[in-house]
């Protein structure tokens, strides 16, 4: 699994960090960071942060 | 035919209720049915961004979705979609549910999902330069009304009211708000707050008529289709060449009627989202009013973009274990609502419900700074008793968000 995110896209809601924690921070600069191969086991919570996204910038790949 | 779920509305609450069936680990068939032509599509743009881009070749009854799109989990590539046609009636007795065609669906579980329709002045007249904006066609026909130096007059001012009137005075046109509340969006956000996203809206170029309605509309002839002004309930006239009617919105709920549902505003389900007290029919989105615990046991509907992906989720949980036979999640359901809005490059975000408040506070920031580059930005708690309800926020950073809703939480 992968987590893709287009930068172009994303106007930084921040929904996602609300929504998976764990996979999604703002980093100082105000970047947004992400892991980019979670584990199977929080394959739920980057869907969940995918749902969430109100520019559905994030994609789940498999 | 068809058997299995029947999801009846395509938009964002049909699609995530379809996904959330599937992680649920319902495998059967699942049909969604859909007034509109088209497969599931953002709409937050349409007020905003959609009004904005304009192609260059655009052509009027050749636009999809596009890039509004969402994307169709693999988990959905069996579904069967039927677009184009609104469901007229159902007998919930029978498990039937007639379309437009006059084709019957039957089901094991019905998902209601079928949203708002927005509400229209009660004048006839001038229909060609009159505009909603709820769907992609309705935005299309809008975006090629407005042409720079367009009088446009929009009534209501809530959100989308305001959306739209910053979207067209970007575009050039002379936009005039008509709002019967003192102040633009003070339902939702408190006057406070409101008087100085006014000012900001004024200082972009946006008028506004507060405390009055639109009382009738004229046109050149009588019976005419082009528009030529609005009268207002204060005596007075806007001349206008473009008309939006923001003024709020009915539920889709019509096609219920008969079957001894509450339907007095939407849907009236249960904390688990089912309707009328049965376990296999749930309902979803802006058209489902359900308790949320946070607030006390009143139902309410909820027009908020993160509504849809989050009563689906519980209503999914439900209509599976009605399906599959397995114990219902009895858990509280207690959902945080969010929104956003974004005016003239300030975005404003919302958490919990401001609207229930009695007392604001300005948290942090300043009011007089919106919209300045590098200001400070703001933060306005909302007070409902000893409770903090809602915070809305402007121009803060985003990681501060997380910060404001653990106190709602």
């Amino acid at each position: 699994m992968k987590i893709c995110v287009d930068l172009k896209t994303c106007k930084l809601h921040g929904q996602c960090i609300i929504a998976a924690p764990d996979l999604f921070a703002f980093e100082a600069d105000g970047k947004l960071r992400w892991v980019e191969h979670p584990a199977e086991s929080q394959r739920k919570a980057a869907e969940d942060a995918a749902d969430v996204c109100p520019e559905q910038a994030i994609v789940i790949e498999d | 035919m068809a058997g299995g779920v029947l999801i009846v509305g395509a938009s964002l609450g049909g699609l995530r209720l379809a996904e959330q069936l599937r992680a649920a680990d319902y495998a059967g068939p699942i049909t969604i049915v859909g007034a509109e032509r088209h497969k599931p599509y953002n709409r937050p743009p349409l007020s905003k961004d959609v009004l904005l881009d304009v192609p260059a070749d655009e052509k009027v009854h050749d636009i999809e979705p596009g890039q509004l799109a969402f994307g169709i989990r693999p988990s959905l590539a069996d579904v069967t979609w039927l677009l184009g046609q609104p469901a007229v009636s159902a007998d919930l007795n029978k498990q039937i549910v007639t379309l437009a065609d006059g084709c019957t669906l039957n089901y094991d579980g019905l998902g209601i999902a079928t949203g708002l329709t927005p509400r229209r002045l009660p004048f006839s007249g001038g229909e060609a330069d009159r505009h909603v904006v709820r769907t992609i066609d309705d935005a299309v026909r809008l975006r090629q009304a407005l042409s720079p130096g367009a009088r446009v007059v929009v009534a209501g001012g809530g959100f989308v009211g305001c959306e739209v009137a910053a979207s067209a005075t970007k575009r050039g046109c002379s936009v005039t708000v008509v709002e019967p509340l003192p102040a633009p969006m003070c339902r939702s956000i408190g006057q406070e707050l409101a008087v100085a996203i006014q000012t900001y809206h004024e200082a972009n170029g946006v008028q506004f008529r507060l405390g009055t309605t639109i009382s009738n509309i004229a046109c050149e002839h009588l019976g005419e289709r082009r528009l030529r002004s609005v009268a207002l309930s204060d005596d007075t006239e806007l001349p206008a060449d473009v008309l939006i009617e923001a003024t709020g919105s009915t539920c889709n709920a019509g096609w219920l009627n008969g079957n001894g549902l509450d339907l007095t505003d939407g849907v009236l389900t249960d904390d688990a989202m089912r309707a009328g007290g049965t376990e296999h029919v749930v309902a979803v989105g802006d058209v489902a009013r359900f308790p949320n615990s946070r607030y006390g046991a009143v139902a309410r509907r909820v027009e908020h973009w993160a509504i849809p992906g989050l009563t689906a989720k519980r209503a999914a949980a439900s209509l599976a274990a009605s399906l599959l036979g397995r114990a219902p999640d009895l858990s509280a359901f207690n959902p945080i609502p969010t929104f956003w809005s974004d005016q003239f490059g300030i975005r404003l975000q919302s958490m919990g419900m401001p609207g229930l408040a009695d007392r604001t506070e300005l948290i942090e920031g300043s009011l007089s700074a919106i919209g300045e580059a590098n200001g400070p930005g703001l933060a306005i708690g909302y007070w409902r008793g000893e409770a903090l309800a809602g915070v809305v926020t402007i121009g803060l950073p985003v990681a501060r968000l997380s910060q404001y809703r653990a106190m709602l939480d």
